[in-house]
């Protein structure tokens, strides 16, 4: 569905000699109904990368195809094939939730006769049924990104894109979104492409993840095959009295085992399915924990750095306060 | 981030890729959208209806009292100013549209309709005929406020006008359309090169202003002794002619013949539309 070949955006950088290079020779292959993060931090390039794909802005080298089509040669018939849900809200909020639709609808050539069909059923699937004539100054937060999603998929794309879906958002909104989307791949079949640095957000919603860093994808594979690269699970056991490390010898998915007073770590490889195993072999223990590697621990691997970016969170927080305040009319 | 946007290479070489109905309709989507928008904010619709009637009824019976009548064409001063109030209402509140644009950018809510498969050109003109279809609306309150003044017993400002037949209106709403036109696409072509506000809102004003006092709205151009440096640039400001067509069709005086009028603000409206365009193309 999705086919790039050394994609790359360099930028000019005012008082530089030297371009800055937001995104570095991605080569990607996305399959159709695949649900595909991209995950890193902050400047990693995952913005600059669905913006090429969406044909905001032109790629500086390489080939990015979207359902076969050159992102670069024809960016209007790309346009029509994929749907956006930008990182900063864009609704119209003087509009109403249906009047953001239809204008949608219109923008993207829905056929008359099936405009007020399509609008009923995106309502009702992301659960504004009932706000459909509610101007879109009074949503919450969760709500307009509901209404994102909806406007995104009014025009039937092949491809959804999502910047950040759920950036901002409470716990809970967010995994209504995750809900959202993935009855999307489920009932339509969408392809759907999102980023993220949210790393419970990739490991529990995507099919496959491509983890990018400085404009590179620097790994690549389900979550579980990126987890996989790590030795494997951390496994503490707490004992009555220090505990002999020598009783775990003859095991062969016990890759470590370190011992520090009463208490074992142990590296296990597929802890779920050796850890019986293993406790047989420990014989008497008081307490048992079971660490499973997160993408976190995947990325700091990789780059020896945490993806957690807190300064962005604060924009976004008082990105959001500015909003509000000036939120009364948008114009 | 910065950079240029992906063009419509492929729609503007031959034709618009999802053929012309396709634009026509997203054009009427971007109006309808406008039209929608204009009937919420009412503060905005009756403000820009209540200055022109402060400016008849205060500067201009201020100054009636100290204006010669005969230099005037034998008109008072609040009849003779009144086609240039309405070109003024026109002019301020149509280039205000590259405010709102700005603002629109701000808020990202620009950011749908420029990433849609429509062409920009389509954008940008579905901006002004929605600018236009305002302008003219508040054009035809201006009117009914000015009849009012004129013929109600108790006020009876603007008495010049009260001759005026109704049916003048139509080509004078026709003027009023062509100076809106350009001054929208002024707006949106300024508009188009500004992330703040306050940028926009020094130079519309830097703009603004002086095509007003320049425009004769306020005093004849062809008074005797009248300076002939101020006549030359009046003559160069295309707001002239719409006053001058106003001032014809309303009061009947006018320096200029009609289609002189009307060729000076149908080419201004090209011309800004061809650059307002070219402005939307390489917007980001």
């Amino acid at each position: 569905m999705i086919e790039t070949r050394g994609l790359t955006r360099r930028f000019r950088v005012k008082g530089s000699e030297k371009d800055l290079t937001a995104v570095d020779a991605i080569d990607l292959s996305i399959r159709r109904g695949e649900i595909f993060g991209l995950l890193g931090p902050n400047g990693a390039g995952k913005t600059t990368t669905i913006n090429m794909l969406v044909t905001i802005l032109k790629p500086t080298e390489g080939v990015g195809l979207v359902a076969g089509r050159d992102v670069a040669r024809e960016p209007t018939l790309v346009r029509k094939t994929v749907g956006i849900v930008f990182q900063e809200p864009s609704i119209d909020t003087i509009l109403t939730a249906r009047e953001n639709l239809e204008l949608h609808a219109r923008l993207y050539g829905v056929p008359k006769a099936e405009r007020a069909k399509r609008i009923r059923e995106m309502l009702a699937l992301v659960g504004l049924t009932e706000r459909a004539d509610t101007l879109v100054k009074q949503f919450s937060g969760g709500m307009k990104r509901r209404l994102e999603i909806a406007r995104g998929l009014l025009h039937r794309p092949a491809v959804l894109f999502l910047d950040e879906p759920t950036l901002g958002l409470d716990p809970q909104t967010r995994e209504h979104i995750w809900a959202y989307v993935r009855r999307l791949r489920d009932e339509y079949g969408t392809t759907i492409v999102l980023t993220t640095h949210y790393m419970g957000e990739a490991d529990a919603l995507c099919d496959r993840i491509g983890i990018i860093d400085h404009g590179r994808i620097i790994a690549l594979g389900t979550p579980r095959e990126l987890k996989a690269t790590l030795r494997g699970d951390l496994v503490r056991l707490r004992f009555a009295a220090p505990p002999d490390a020598g009783r775990f010898k003859g095991l062969a998915a016990v890759e470590k085992v370190e011992v520090r007073g009463n208490e074992a770590a142990l590296t296990v490889r597929d802890a779920a399915a050796n850890l019986p195993r293993v406790l047989a072999a420990a014989g008497e223990v008081e307490s048992v924990e079971v660490h499973r590697p997160t993408l976190e621990d995947v990325f700091i691997a990789l780059t020896g750095r945490e993806i957690r970016d807190d300064t962005t969170e604060g924009e976004a927080f008082s990105d959001a306060i500015m909003r509000s305040a000036t939120g009364g009319s948008n114009r | 981030m910065s950079g240029p946007v992906a063009r419509e290479r492929d729609a503007s070489r031959s034709g618009p890729a999802l053929g012309w109905s396709h634009e026509m309709r997203a054009i009427g989507a971007i109006w309808l959208r406008e039209f929608k928008v204009f009937t919420r904010e009412r503060s905005r619709v009756i403000s820009s209806m209540f200055q022109p009637i402060l400016w008849i009824a205060f500067v201009g019976t201020g100054l009636q009292a100290a204006v010669d009548a005969d230099r005037l064409g034998g008109t008072d001063y609040q009849s003779f100013i009144f086609p240039g109030v309405l070109v003024m209402s026109t002019l301020f509140g149509t280039i205000f549209y590259g405010l709102y644009i700005i603002w629109d950018r701000k808020l990202d809510v620009l950011k749908e309709v420029l990433v849609a498969p429509v062409s920009r050109a389509s954008i940008f003109f579905g901006k002004v005929v929605g600018g236009s279809t305002e302008a003219v609306i508040q054009a035809v309150f201006v009117l009914v406020a000015g009849y009012a003044l004129a013929t109600l017993a108790p006020f009876a400002f603007a008495e010049g006008m009260a001759s005026t037949p109704v049916w003048i209106l139509l080509p004078a709403l026709a003027v009023v359309l062509l100076l809106a036109i350009g001054f929208v696409s002024v707006g949106l072509f300024i508009g188009s090169f500004f992330e703040s506000l306050e940028g926009f809102q020094v130079i519309a004003s830097f703009l603004t202003f002086p095509l007003f006092f320049l425009s004769g709205a306020l005093y004849p151009l062809d008074s005797p002794g009248f300076p002939t440096w101020l006549g030359v640039v009046a003559r160069l400001n295309p707001v002239t002619y719409a006053v001058d067509a106003l001032r014809g069709l309303l009061i009947g005086q006018h320096a200029f013949p009609y289609w002189l009028d009307f060729a000076v603000l149908v080419g201004f409206a090209a011309v800004m539309i061809a650059a307002g365009t070219w402005a939307f193309n390489r917007m980001r």
